[in-house]
């Protein structure tokens, strides 16, 4: 094979970002101060840029790099919505870190290169280049996590997810090379191909087969956090700084299902029948206790967290469906939570100030009379979250019980439509205590003014969302039209 | 073709000796140093195999990096050589028993007919491995290479900004904070005279601070 430097445009936005992370790097050094003007500019021009190069040198369905990247409408969609979050959570996190003295250039360097390996995921054409961009992922992950040095709880965090993450990813590898054995290649369209043959074959190495699959299973579901893998996912949005959990509870989730989506959609298609079970366990097993456990929280990051584990069962239920309407409903739902997500943690930043962190549901008693701005955004992310029209959530939820309906897995909706209603009761609680309750804490609410327009702007953005689906749904149709 | 044997033999006989030295050995940095020497005739053989990459790469994997790193451990961990030796004619016959029974299996499975052992050939000088290897590395492979690379740099940035914390360790001095120092804040003149004395005596001013 040759190379043509045609091979480099479809690859561009990844070679465009790691210029740029390097540049911020270089920056940071030569800008330092307290605010890092310098460094926050470069990073917001770095993602804007390439957030424009994925657009404009985006040529259609291309595999390039022997097979080892993979550009199509998937990637694509999966890229924006990435950066797009990634500079929310920067827009967020600046102020609160910067006043807390926590706001190092390696903040920005390192969720840019986090950044990097999630776009890796989002177009990886082979196992290989899905497991490093992962790796690259994760290890900015566990750095970041670790950030507030002061602090035990962050430091504590940032040992365990390190632990149970390289656990998590030896597991995945381990399934990898199972599957690379069988089938003798790690490009994904080969794969399924050999796959194919291997299961019409009727040879003895289907067996082999399902034990790769039950290890990428099990590494998939650590990652994305669903029960029964999802010990880890409350003590860590708990004790990372929350800018950092905000990185991890939005703009990774979007990794974890670009993951998800390459191994099960692309390269195990065939063997859809050996991971429907699995799924179905749990994808069940997370909506429950993620719904059940989150009542009894009293953290706001904590109940988040559980949350975020029981809308993981509901992605994992379109994933499961194996159809092109369950994958894109599961997208769809992945990128609405993201949104949502990123206005909730970006709640708890704004609410906070120096030595108070406004990480407890007591909180945000009365917190629409100290400001009815703040206290509508709550109540639209909270609704949404819970699924009640007519906010994103509502639809995002819809689509994925349509999926799972059409493909007769009728007692499956029965149950996500019961845990959403349990889940219901935490989330309206939350609008209780805003609305209803008296005011504990009438200390006023300082931000800058720019967090708190991107704040509104991204709880309206949420109903508007709502209101309006279509398009995005499209998006995410268009997207597995092809399947 | 006679050197060749002649080479084979001498490294070898050397790698033989390396290796029984590093197992009999009584000290251990001497252990590691009689490994390195092993290695080194291993790669020598290799070579002579027209596996130049594979020995290159022993020489500055193992060699360079692994042993270098082993021996800055044993160096730097205080061995206790009289504990170690402990109760040796105790554990001897144990031993002996599982030594017995590996050279036992050994070769019993050596002398299984299909294991017929051919002396390896040396790979044809047509095909260059280290070239292969770079084929196969930065053509078909360059992308995941490149990630690798990336990660590598990940894990620099992820480690400085966990462990450099500042200069909080050095002591230094502040000019200003000397120079705005007050007699007052430093000195605490106090009374010692009896509250009831008429002996008024010298009284402390403490001015030596």
């Amino acid at each position: 094979m040759e190379f043509s430097t045609q091979e480099l445009i479809p690859v561009l936005p990844e070679i465009t970002l790691l210029v740029m992370a390097s540049v911020v790097l270089l920056v940071d050094l030569f800008a330092p101060g307290k605010e890092r003007v310098g460094t926050y500019t470069t990073s917001m021009l770095a993602l804007a840029l390439t957030a424009l190069v994925s657009v404009y040198s985006y040529q259609g369905e291309q595999l390039v790099f022997a097979g080892h990247h993979q550009s199509d409408g998937l990637s694509l969609v999966l890229k924006l919505a990435m950066v797009i979050a990634v500079a929310v959570v920067f827009l967020y996190g600046r102020g609160y870190l910067a006043v807390r003295g926590l706001l190092n250039g390696e903040f920005f360097t390192l969720s840019l290169f986090g950044l990097l390996g999630m776009m890796i995921i989002a177009s990886a054409g082979s196992l290989l280049s899905l497991y490093l961009g992962l790796e690259t992922l994760s290890l900015s992950l566990y750095a970041l996590v670790g950030f507030d040095r002061r602090s035990v709880a962050s430091s504590e965090a940032a040992i365990k997810y390190f632990i149970l993450g390289a656990l998590a990813s030896g597991v995945l590898l381990y399934g990898i090379s199972i599957l690379y054995g069988v089938t003798g290649t790690i490009q994904t369209a080969a794969m399924q191909m050999e796959i194919q043959a291997v299961l019409t074959s009727a040879g003895q190495y289907q067996m082999l087969l399902g034990l790769g699959v039950v290890f990428v299973v099990v590494g998939a579901a650590f990652k994305l956090g669903a029960a029964p893998f999802h010990m880890w996912l409350p003590d860590i949005y708990e004790g990372s700084p929350t800018a950092v959990t905000n990185y991890l509870g939005t703009a990774s989730k979007l990794a974890a299902i670009a993951l998800v989506l390459r191994l099960f959609a692309d390269v195990l298609q065939p063997l859809i029948h050996q991971w429907q079970p699995m799924l179905m366990l749990l994808a069940v097993a997370s909506l429950a206790v993620g719904n059940i456990i989150a009542i009894a929280q009293t953290n706001f990051k904590r109940m988040l967290a559980y949350s975020a584990i029981s809308h993981m069962g509901f992605v994992l239920l379109g994933v499961l469906v194996g159809t092109g309407a369950g994958y894109s409903a599961s997208l769809f739902y992945m990128i609405t939570y993201a949104i949502t997500g990123l206005a909730a943690f970006g709640l708890i930043m704004l609410l906070s100030r120096l030595g108070f962190e406004a990480e407890n549901l007591v909180d945000f008693k009365g917190l629409a009379q100290r400001s009815p701005l703040m206290g509508l955004v709550v109540l639209l992310v909270m609704f949404s979250m819970a699924g009640v029209p007519p906010t994103v959530g509502f639809f995002a939820k819809l689509a994925v019980i349509d999926a799972v309906i059409e493909q007769g897995f009728a007692w499956i909706a029965v149950v996500a439509v019961l845990f959403s209603v349990i889940g219901a009761f935490y989330y309206l609680r939350v609008v209780k205590l805003v609305f209803f309750d008296g005011v504990e804490d009438p200390s006023p609410l300082v931000s800058s003014w720019d967090e708190r327009f991107v704040l509104v702007l991204n709880g309206l953005f949420v109903l508007v969302l709502g209101l309006f689906p279509g398009k995005l749904l499209e998006i995410c149709n268009q997207v597995f039209t092809g399947l | 073709m006679l050197t060749e044997k002649i080479l084979f033999y001498v490294f070898a006989a050397i790698l033989i000796f390396a290796a029984s030295m590093v197992v009999t050995v009584r000290h251990s940095v001497r252990a590691a140093l009689f490994l390195v020497l092993a290695f080194f005739t291993a790669a020598g053989l290799w070579l002579m195999l027209h596996a130049e990459f594979l020995a290159i790469v022993l020489v500055l994997v193992y060699v360079g990096a692994v042993m270098v790193l082993f021996l800055f451990v044993v160096m730097s961990v205080d061995l206790d050589q009289g504990r170690l030796r402990e109760g040796f004619g105790r554990h001897m016959p144990v031993g002996l028993l599982v030594a017995g029974v590996v050279i036992a299996e050994m070769v019993s499975i050596l002398s299984i007919d299909q294991l017929a052992i051919v002396a390896p050939e040396s790979a044809t000088v047509a095909v260059n491995n280290v070239e292969a290897v770079g084929q196969l590395l930065y053509r078909q492979y360059i992308y995941p290479v490149e990630i690798a690379s990336v990660i590598l740099l990940v894990g620099i940035i992820a480690a400085i900004s966990m462990t450099l914390r500042g200069r909080r360790q050095s002591r230094y001095i502040a000019p200003a904070e000397q120079l705005a120092a007050n007699k007052r804040d430093r000195l605490r003149v106090v009374d010692l005279r009896e509250p009831a004395s008429t002996d008024s005596s010298a009284e402390s001013k403490g001015d030596d601070n």
